[in-house]
């Protein structure tokens, strides 16, 4: 027996809607096919079966919003028994199921779906940014009241380590699942190489001194920018795996990799991070950790990166091995800025160097040209004025 | 202050206003030999007179429709009707006449009619005699509907009615004509503008009018018992509706219950709940709730009567179903 789940369609999904069933009990289903159609807050997505099989009970009606890891269907699969017992008791598993985004208008949940709250703890709740789903109302009718929302608040706050525990252990579901999968699905290839950072660091200098102190730019953003001119030379990283191939992405969307205070990470979108100029990067990027760490990104953010750069140099890291956000194929690491003897015209002079990594999707690409991308990133770190 | 009954304050209003001014003059079924129905004129054809005090015949539309002409003419004419459910035949000229020649002429007449009428159950009087009708009266533009519900209301109203250029028509709840209350000192005339909160709280708005009020009151006072903290808002002026006082009332409290003794259907509660929804929705933390009359004619036998009406129970049990789970 395999159970089909509610899937999690990014890290700060935690319930959805089942719109419809599009098969019965007792319909063939194949792997990949389209089971259900789930309404999240971003968009209603159709989500496809993980597995082969005749699908044994559905145990989600439409309309229910149920947490992410419930299991809403069995699926026998082939090869097994009839009619196994059935674990009435929804197991909760973070899972990363393949989906295809559909483009529909959104679909209004049936009139069972509506939360039963009174206006005014609607507005409260929105006002203390609560999500007033999961609290039991006691007003008339079971509503949510004014009340409810303020002791939810209260209760918030008195338990608030376990509430983010509960988070974090979310979060680190969510980063388990699609790190397995990427080390499951992905065969990974990996290069690096050491970049002479003298001249990038020299004009970041000068280009600081001209500019006052809130429109400084950290080197970090010069990497950044570095990259995604990069790949406008070798697009094949930039590009996300989809039903067996690399399909290249339209936009260069770097996914900057953010870790946050209370553990785990995110890696929102910068958009278009190739046509901004280094000071509009500054600020979106500024603006992204602020939001990532304060817990609200916009869900194209989440959704959008077509691949990720990460930076550990912070904590000394010289090298970074990454892991592969699925199902993107490329993934870029920077180490720590460090100062290293360096031989240039037959002297050894100490130089500001970073050591850059490529870890690559070998399906999507081959060595040679992860070669190219990170000669050319190189190539652009030494012309930092034309970044 | 002085300690009067309903009827005296009444009494005192139209005594005050016959002395005041000799163009006012008052007329209705029985004000003059007998008294008036409810005693509020008694004394008063040996002390103003005949030509004043005037016995009529008993045809509402006829006596109604001459206090419009005397109107017309300059007078300051009293109508008084013995209950709103007689007050129908006089209908006609009320709506017809008296509501719209002001506009009709372009403002070149104007209607200067009060009319009192009695409303309301309670005494045992049966379905021809005991409806509460004011709500359909404030649904006519071009008049001014009042519910007195205190001694100081039942006199002051009468006499600021006479100075208005158009006709008020004032409703009198038969059941508080032999309350007692304290008359209040300060000028007697009072506004017929404005709502009154007639107990502050915080958890929960009764809205009510007339005869109501102090069942209301009653209400509030066991509800306190309870820890549940109701603010009476005394409506006073059905139309034109002081719909603002309502709406702090609730932006405060966040819940309201409407109580009115005319039938739910189509009630003046009813037009207050949809003006709360207008005015403070994002403000509720419950629907609005209403006390009304049970949809049948007001029965003769005194348990089937108190049955039907709005009773102080009923508004406890509303008022505590819409409070929050810590109020019940």
């Amino acid at each position: 027996m395999a159970d089909f789940v509610m899937p999690t369609l990014g890290a700060d999904m935690t319930e959805g809607t089942l719109v419809q069933w599009k098969k019965q009990a007792g319909d063939r289903v194949t792997k990949g096919e389209i089971i259900a159609e789930v309404d999240t807050e971003k968009a209603a997505i159709e989500v496809e079966s993980h597995t082969t099989g005749t699908i044994e009970r559905l145990l989600t009606q439409p309309g229910d919003k149920v947490p992410v890891g419930t299991v809403m269907a069995v699926i026998r699969e082939d090869g097994q028994p009839t009619t196994a017992p059935i674990h009435e008791a929804a197991r909760r598993a973070a899972v990363t199921t393949p989906v295809h985004r559909v483009e529909v208008a959104p679909v209004s949940p049936p009139q069972t779906g509506r939360l039963r709250i009174s206006p005014a703890a609607r507005k409260l709740a929105a006002e203390r940014g609560l999500d007033p789903a999961h609290l039991q109302g006691t007003g008339p009718d079971g509503a949510i009241t004014l009340e409810d929302i303020e002791r939810a608040g209260a209760i918030t706050e008195v338990t608030k380590p376990g509430g983010v525990a509960d988070r974090q252990a979310r979060m680190r579901q969510t980063i388990a699942a699609a790190m397995a999968r990427s080390k499951r699905e992905i065969p990974h290839y990996y290069l690096s190489t050491t970049i002479d950072m003298g001249r990038a660091v020299t004009w970041l200098k000068q280009a600081n001194e001209a500019r006052p102190m809130t429109e400084r730019l950290l080197y970090g953003v010069l990497l950044i920018k570095a990259v995604a001119l990069a790949l406008r030379r070798v697009p094949e990283f930039n590009a996300l795996w989809k039903d067996g191939a690399a399909v290249r992405s339209e936009g260069i969307h770097i996914g900057a990799a953010i870790s946050l205070r209370q553990g785990g990470l995110v890696a929102p979108a910068l958009h278009d991070a190739d046509q901004l100029s280094l000071s509009d990067l500054m600020k979106t990027f500024q603006d992204l950790v602020k939001r990532a760490r304060a817990g609200s990104l916009r869900s194209s953010e989440m959704s959008d990166p077509t691949i990720t750069v990460t930076s550990l140099g912070e904590q000394g890291v010289e090298i970074v091995f990454g892991v592969i956000y699925p199902p993107q194929v490329a993934l870029v690491g920077f180490g720590k800025l460090v100062e290293r003897p360096w031989v240039t015209n037959g002297q050894v002079v100490p130089r500001p160097v970073v050591m850059v990594s490529l870890s690559a999707d070998h399906r999507a690409s081959d060595g040679h040209r992860g070669g190219v991308f990170l000669a050319e990133i190189d190539r652009l770190l030494q012309e930092p004025h034309i970044l | 202050m002085t300690k009067i009954t309903y009827r005296e304050a009444v009494r005192a209003g139209l005594r005050e206003a016959l002395q005041r001014d000799s163009k006012v003059f008052l007329m209705g079924e029985d004000v003059g030999k007998y008294g008036g129905t409810y005693a509020c004129s008694n004394g008063f054809l040996d002390e103003f007179g005949p030509e004043r005090i005037r016995d009529t015949p008993l045809s509402e539309s006829t006596f109604v429709g001459a206090g419009i002409g005397a109107a017309l003419g300059g007078l300051r004419p009293i109508v008084e009707v013995m209950t709103v459910n007689f007050s129908l035949l006089a209908l006609d000229q009320i709506l017809n006449n008296a509501a719209t020649l002001r506009h009709m002429s372009g403002g070149q007449f104007s209607i200067p009619l009060v009319v009192r009428m009695a409303t309301g159950a309670g005494r045992q009087v049966a379905a021809q005699h005991s409806h509460s009708l004011e709500g359909w009266y404030a649904h006519i533009p071009g008049i001014t509907v009042v519910t007195p519900a205190t001694v100081t209301d039942a006199r002051g109203m009468l006499l600021t009615a006479l100075k208005n250029p158009d006709p008020v028509f004032i409703f009198e709840h038969a059941y508080l004509y032999s309350m007692e209350g304290e008359l209040e000192d300060g000028p007697p005339a009072v506004d017929l503008s404005r709502a009154v909160v007639r107990r502050p709280g915080k958890d929960v708005s009764l809205i009510t009018f007339g005869g109501n009020l102090w069942k209301t009151l009653a209400a509030a006072t066991r509800l306190a018992q309870d820890g549940i903290d109701a603010e009476v808002v005394d409506l006073r002026v059905l139309r034109p509706l002081d719909i603002d006082t309502v709406l702090a009332s609730v932006r405060t409290t966040h819940r309201a219950v409407v109580i009115d003794e005319a039938w739910r259907t189509g009630s003046f509660a009813a037009e207050v709940s949809a003006r709360i929804m207008e005015g403070a929705f994002y403000d509720l933390d419950a629907p609005v709730a209403r006390v009304c009359s049970e949809e049948v004619p007001i029965p003769y036998p005194k348990h089937l009567e108190d049955a039907a009406l709005p009773s102080v129970e009923a508004v406890l049990q509303t008022a505590r179903d819409l409070c929050p789970r810590s109020k019940k």
